[in-house]
């Protein structure tokens, strides 16, 4: 390319008058441009660093209420002395097998739900097209109730049921409905995700004995029944998609400029798809860990978008997820004294009204 | 049409040999072959759903041809890195999208994608390609401006400074003119031009105008029904009777009074030709 552009063209165009490349007779202007470029930059980076800056806050803010606060308060002083290991009757249980993991999972199923919803969303270019709502969490969800039920499996198999749902799922929405991420493939993937649902229902007719608890779980998410294991095995998993992660994301900003574009940009359409295996491993392993835990992935990405003035940010929307489940688990358990909800109902309540306001603006599929 | 000499691929970077494409079974370019002269302005002309959209797409690697090959540098593009190609030749579709609320500067240095990686994100030479490619379209006063509200012809010299940004040596526009204006078609083929001329680009595109195509083109190329009728300078090319076969169209073909290229005036079943044509070639 530089051979090009120092020499001109190589070519014997004696018609054709050659004019000189502007920006190198004119340095001046060159550094001008290049300022002004530096300073349109800086802003929406700016902004962004702030989106980020104050949903950590906000996150540390919710999971410090989350901890200490409710039905039991634990003080600052004491909470610390806790975990560095002093034991104080009563408090000590209770913030280190009830309060502490039900925050530091929802943190953990927050982020993946808002990062694997966001890259869908993106990457579909269709806010409708997220994971919760095209039957990828119900289908993962589906597959664990199996593997539960009908298997008889715990711990990690679950997990692998989880991500062999979500996967068959995806797929099946992909093969019909095509590559678009059009409104035809948020109708094939709402059909699926009734399918999905009843293939719960009818899981739990069938099994000989459950409660409506579990049932809850797996049909809208909880945090209800969470121990130390299932978050180590968990973060775990986590940590090792992260790095394929951050490989992979780079790509997104190229991805929501649509196919061809993305495509001639260098990103194929395999790319696009490993990100989006990776959402859906996100998507799957929150929902093995936590249960589907409705509308976080569909609310995430667009809440994260609007902070970050309209542009799509996957660690805004991971920590927007990340708030609103451990904010939501809160309500869940303090709203109603000596009512435990599951935090899925709480998500779900704020979620759906979200989803027909969306609907109602028309704001579900961008200029195609 | 000449036949493709393999082993020079000196005049032309970019070729396309024998090649057959299609979506599914419904094949729409037949055993096509084209050489795209370097630093040169090529542009296919032909009637809707005559295949020159899809030929464009073959070209750019969007679509994988099921006989025959494409071959950029002598290599068949589908065999090459994608990062490699993405650096030597430029694709801008039909109706580009921006994501909402992006800024011109973000989509602009979004060009630079194939020459970033996961370490080396943003660098000087990223600056200067989208500072460049902002001055050449005239766009740096908009460089802080989110793109959904620019206008058309504003937003269609935001999309042609994306692609000058990837600084590729090969530029393919698929209807850079759709949805503009006369005045914005003419500045947007207008700024196509100067970059050919100033840095000698390469440019293939599809355009639906015939008579700024015959302005505009170096080498024009008519297609129809998936084949290439004619391919040429525009005074070669743009004939009564290659515009017959290409529109099935009657048609008087003048000189443009402007510029001197060839003119097509269509004639039609209201309009039928004058019985002393005093203008005709």
């Amino acid at each position: 390319m530089s051979a090009v552009l120092s020499e001109g063209p190589d070519v014997d165009s004696g018609a054709r008058p050659v004019a000189p490349v502007t920006t190198t007779s004119r340095p001046q202007a060159a550094a001008d441009a290049i300022a002004a470029v530096r300073r349109a930059r800086r802003s929406p980076r700016r902004r962004t660093r702030l989106v980020v800056a104050g949903l950590s806050v906000a996150l540390v803010l919710v999971f410090a209420a989350r901890t200490m606060l409710g039905d039991f308060t634990i003080t600052l002083p004491d909470f610390f002395r806790i975990l560095g290991g002093t034991e104080i009757p009563g408090a000590t249980y209770i913030l280190m097998e009830s309060k502490a993991p039900r925050a530091v999972l929802g943190v953990l199923v927050g982020l993946a739900f808002g990062i694997g919803g966001a890259i869908f969303q993106s990457s579909l270019r269709n806010p409708l097209a997220s994971p919760d709502i095209i039957g990828v969490s119900i289908g993962a969800s589906a597959a664990a109730v199996f593997a539960i039920v009908t298997l008889d499996q715990r711990g990690v198999a679950v997990a692998v049921a989880a991500v062999v749902g979500a996967l068959g799922t995806s797929a099946l929405v992909r093969w019909q409905a095509g590559s678009v991420g059009g409104n035809r493939l948020v109708l094939i993937g709402v059909g699926l995700s009734a399918a999905m649902l009843s293939v719960i229902q009818y899981l739990f007719t069938r099994a000989d004995e459950w409660d409506a608890q579990v049932v809850l779980h797996w049909l809208t998410g909880s945090l209800n029944r969470v121990d130390w294991p299932t978050i180590r095995v968990l973060s775990a998993l986590l940590l090792v998609l992260l790095p394929v992660l951050v490989l992979l994301a780079r790509s997104t900003r190229v991805t929501e400029l649509g196919e061809d574009t993305a495509a001639g940009l260098g990103v194929g359409p395999r790319r696009s798809d490993a990100l989006l295996v990776v959402a859906v491993l996100l998507v799957a392993l929150g929902v093995a860990a936590a249960g589907p835990v409705a509308f976080v992935s569909f609310l995430a990405g667009p809440i994260a978008r609007a902070l970050n003035g309209g542009r799509t940010t996957l660690l805004g929307a991971g920590l927007v997820g990340a708030v609103i489940v451990v904010g939501a688990d809160h309500l869940a358990a303090y709203l109603v004294p000596d009512v435990n909800y599951p935090v899925g109902v709480v998500t779900g309540a704020f979620g759906a009204p979200f989803l027909l306001w969306l609907l109602a603006t028309g704001r579900t599929s961008r200029r195609s | 049409m000449q036949a493709l000499p393999d082993t020079d691929a000196a005049a032309s970077r970019l070729a396309a040999h024998q090649v057959s494409l299609g979506y599914g079974e419904r094949p729409v370019v037949h055993q096509l072959t084209l050489q795209v002269p370097d630093h040169r302005i090529s542009v296919i002309v032909g009637a809707n759903a005559c295949g020159k959209s899809t030929l464009l797409r073959g070209l750019a690697r969007l679509l994988r041809p099921s006989s025959g090959s494409v071959l950029l540098d002598g290599q068949s593009i589908a065999s090459l890195p994608s990062r490699q190609v993405a650096r030597t030749l430029g694709l801008l579709p039909q109706n580009p999208v921006a994501p909402e609320g992006v800024t011109v500067v973000d989509l602009v240095g979004r060009g630079r994608h194939p020459h970033q990686s996961a370490l080396q994100r943003w660098s000087r030479e990223d600056e200067q390609a989208v500072a460049e490619a902002l001055e050449l379209t005239d766009a740096l006063d908009l460089a802080d401006r989110p793109v959904d509200e620019l206008s058309g012809g504003q937003r269609q010299r935001v999309w042609i400074a994306m692609a000058l940004a990837q600084q590729t040596d090969l530029l393919l526009l698929d209807e850079p003119t759709t949805y503009l204006d006369v005045a914005h078609q003419v500045e947007v083929l207008d700024l196509l031009a100067d970059l050919n001329r100033q840095r000698g680009t390469t440019i293939v595109m599809v355009l639906h105008d015939l008579n700024l195509a015959a302005r505009y083109a170096d080498h024009l190329v008519a297609m129809c029904e998936g084949h290439i009728v004619a391919a040429g300078t525009p005074a070669e090319v743009i004939t009564e009777e290659c515009m017959g076969e290409v529109f099935g169209m009657d048609c008087r073909v003048v000189d443009d009074p402007v510029t001197g290229t060839p003119m097509v005036l269509p004639i039609s079943r209201h309009h039928p030709a004058r019985p002393t044509p005093e203008v005709s070639r």
